[in-house]
């Protein structure tokens, strides 16, 4: 006979609670787990979208994500110019704050050279960008349908196509522009201050400037010896992918990162003590019946057995709900929220542990209950 | 039933003494108890609140160890200066039945099961520790009810069920706390011949902690526990007067 069973079967309804209770706890807590795994996912995404292996910026900088890189427009070609160079493409990095429907829209302006390195692979609906000026490919997330115009700086474009999970470290959408239309965004000047600085006699500004340079090396070279031969020029200089990736992780995001990582971190001890007390008071609430069924033999595995097997299954329903609730929700979250398999069955094993753990003080409560309680005495 | 002279005593408890606490803050709530029950024998512990009976009653059960004295249960010498039975769970489960003042049934189990729980912890199968405590059940008149919750029964089936569940092990010994005490009259009478049926067919001592007046006419013999002290009571409600006359 399950004790624990029947003693659930008969307090259904606070038992059914007390797992709902649970399961907004843990859902919480996988819900971190999951904005923690977005954060570093959407700061990665947006230097993976080229898929390069080498990233050459401004001397001395480690950009365009971590600080601010400019370069003379002709770099690709000398970096193309390299022999274990296969391909190269320019980029330029903006972010813009446009008007839409009344509201403010934010976007992460990507100028890239369609037919190399630096764009989306593929959109998700209407098609990939051309040869024209004024033409937009943009996230999902943006809101914005296809051939909805937006005015950017002093040009409106039309979005052509949309993409997926293209977000800025900063949580942003992406909007990718043809690299002059994303340059003139960027580096022209305003006709007012443009004639000012006429006036003054400075040279004309010129756009042909980008943020950074990616570039596939051909197989069979590493990028690490690239670097180096980049690195000779004093003006550039270069990042591998993973160095790259790793400025990002460690740098850019690093103080965002470790806040959600440290909120994870003390939900999960709430999460301990809660359920701590809740056994406790599950058992507080069965002092009498543990005394009676010590006054009448049950050995003391039959008393823990009961406490252990009432946590498991708080654990297993509490985080089975959580899950699947996080799961249901995800998608409302305005950035990304990416639940791994592994660190919802890392989670599921912590909540298992921690529950046999916190029910160590009920147990012990219940050990220590006299049979004589059952008398009265 | 009076009980053989011949056989020995289910409960033989000899210059039991029981103390709490040191010094001056010491407290003798047992002083020098002889008390012997016998097979067949339903005795009532009678006396005011602080008077020790229940502090009697956790020794008999093995629930508290005594300061001295000699204590056997069914035969067998538990205790004699020191517990001498390493398992008094085992102890208790095989050989003690207890009824509480308030039947203390397991809420949430049913009638069947409350009873059978007692069988299947002492290691009996499923299906025969239903088919005992479905026996038990009958016996007592309340198979009716084996599906029902305890908090669905009244008193009387409550305290019946109770005694069945003590009864479920086929214990030798059964201590009852005050188990009329939240019953009127009729059903506390029902509840007294119950044991002393039990008594008499299962050759059990049954050793009745009470207050309660209207049931002195059911036992066979009666004590009067006063500061610790106890005192056999030979008067117009002792029933049975061999056992005390052995004595």
């Amino acid at each position: 006979m399950n004790l624990a069973l029947r003693d659930i079967r008969h307090n259904l309804g606070r038992f059914v609670l007390t797992c709902l209770g649970l399961s907004l706890l843990l859902g919480l807590v996988l819900s971190m787990i999951g904005i923690y795994r977005g954060l570093v996912e959407e700061a990665l995404s947006l230097s993976r979208t080229p898929r390069a292996d080498l990233w050459v910026v401004e001397a001395g900088k480690r950009g365009p994500f971590a600080e601010s890189s400019r370069i003379p427009g002709d770099t690709r070609e000398v970096i193309a110019s390299l022999s274990r160079v296969a391909a190269a493409g320019s980029l330029t990095y903006q972010s813009v704050e446009a008007l839409r429907s009344g509201g403010k829209l934010r976007l992460y302006v990507v100028g890239y050279e369609p037919g190399r390195p630096g764009g989306p692979e593929n959109v998700t609906a209407g098609r990939t960008m051309g040869r024209s000026h004024y033409e937009m490919l943009a996230d999902v997330k943006s809101g914005l349908v296809l051939g909805e115009q937006v005015r950017l700086g002093r040009n409106v474009f039309t979005v052509v196509g949309l993409t997926r999970d293209q977000v800025s470290s900063g949580g942003d959408p992406v909007a990718y522009l043809m690299l002059q239309d994303a340059q003139r965004l960027q580096f022209e000047l305003e006709p007012p201050v443009a004639r000012r600085e006429a006036e003054r006699g400075a040279p004309p500004a010129t756009t042909d400037v980008v943020n950074a340079v990616v570039a596939r090396v051909a197989p069979g070279t590493a990028p690490g010896q690239l670097v180096e031969a980049v690195g000779r020029w004093k003006h550039l200089t270069a990042l591998s992918q993973s160095a790259q990736e790793d400025v990002l992780t460690k740098s850019v995001v690093d103080k965002s990162r470790r806040q959600i990582g440290l909120f994870t971190v003390i939900l999960l001890a709430v999460s301990s003590v809660i359920i701590a007390l809740i056994l406790y008071t599950m058992t507080m609430d069965k002092v009498r019946e543990i005394a009676t069924l010590k006054l009448i033999g049950a050995p003391d595995a039959t008393i823990i057995g009961l406490i252990i097997q009432e946590a498991v299954a708080m654990a297993v329903i509490g985080f089975s709900l959580g899950a699947l609730l996080i799961n249901l929700a995800k998608d409302f979250f305005p950035r990304r929220v990416i639940l791994l398999p592994g660190d919802g069955l890392a989670l599921a094993v912590v909540v298992l542990v921690l529950c046999v753990l916190a029910s160590g003080m009920g147990v012990r409560l219940a050990l220590k209950i006299e049979p004589a309680v059952a008398l009265g005495g | 039933m009076a009980a053989s002279i011949t056989t020995p005593p289910l409960v033989d408890i000899q210059n039991l003494s029981k103390s709490f606490g040191q010094g001056d803050g010491r407290v003798d709530a047992l002083k020098h108890i002889d008390l012997q029950v016998y097979a067949g024998q339903v005795v009532g512990l009678l006396g005011p609140s602080g008077s020790g009976k229940s502090t009697l009653l956790n020794v008999i059960g093995c629930i508290l160890e005594p300061s001295s004295g000699r204590v056997a249960l069914d035969g067998q010498v538990v205790y004699d200066g020191r517990w001498l039975q390493k398992d008094l769970r085992r102890l208790r489960l095989d050989r003690i039945g207890f009824i509480f003042q308030f039947h203390n049934l397991l809420p949430f189990l049913n009638v069947l099961e409350n009873v059978a729980v007692v069988l299947e912890i002492a290691g009996a199968g499923t299906g025969p520790a239903r088919q005992r405590a479905l026996e038990l059940l009958q016996y007592l008149q309340v198979e009716h009810r084996r599906e029902v919750m305890p908090s669905s029964l009244s008193g009387g089936e409550a305290q019946r069920v109770a005694i069945a569940r003590a009864l479920a092990n086929r214990p030798r010994i059964i201590l009852a706390d005050e188990p009329t005490a939240a019953l009127d009259s009729e059903r506390a009478g029902v509840v007294m011949d119950l044991l002393r049926k039990v008594a008499a067919e299962q050759g059990a001592a049954v050793l009745v902690v009470t207050h309660d007046e209207k049931i002195f006419d059911r036992f066979d013999q009666m004590f009067y526990l006063r500061d610790g002290m106890l005192a056999d009571i030979d008067g117009p409600h002792t029933r049975s007067k061999d056992v005390a006359e052995r004595r």
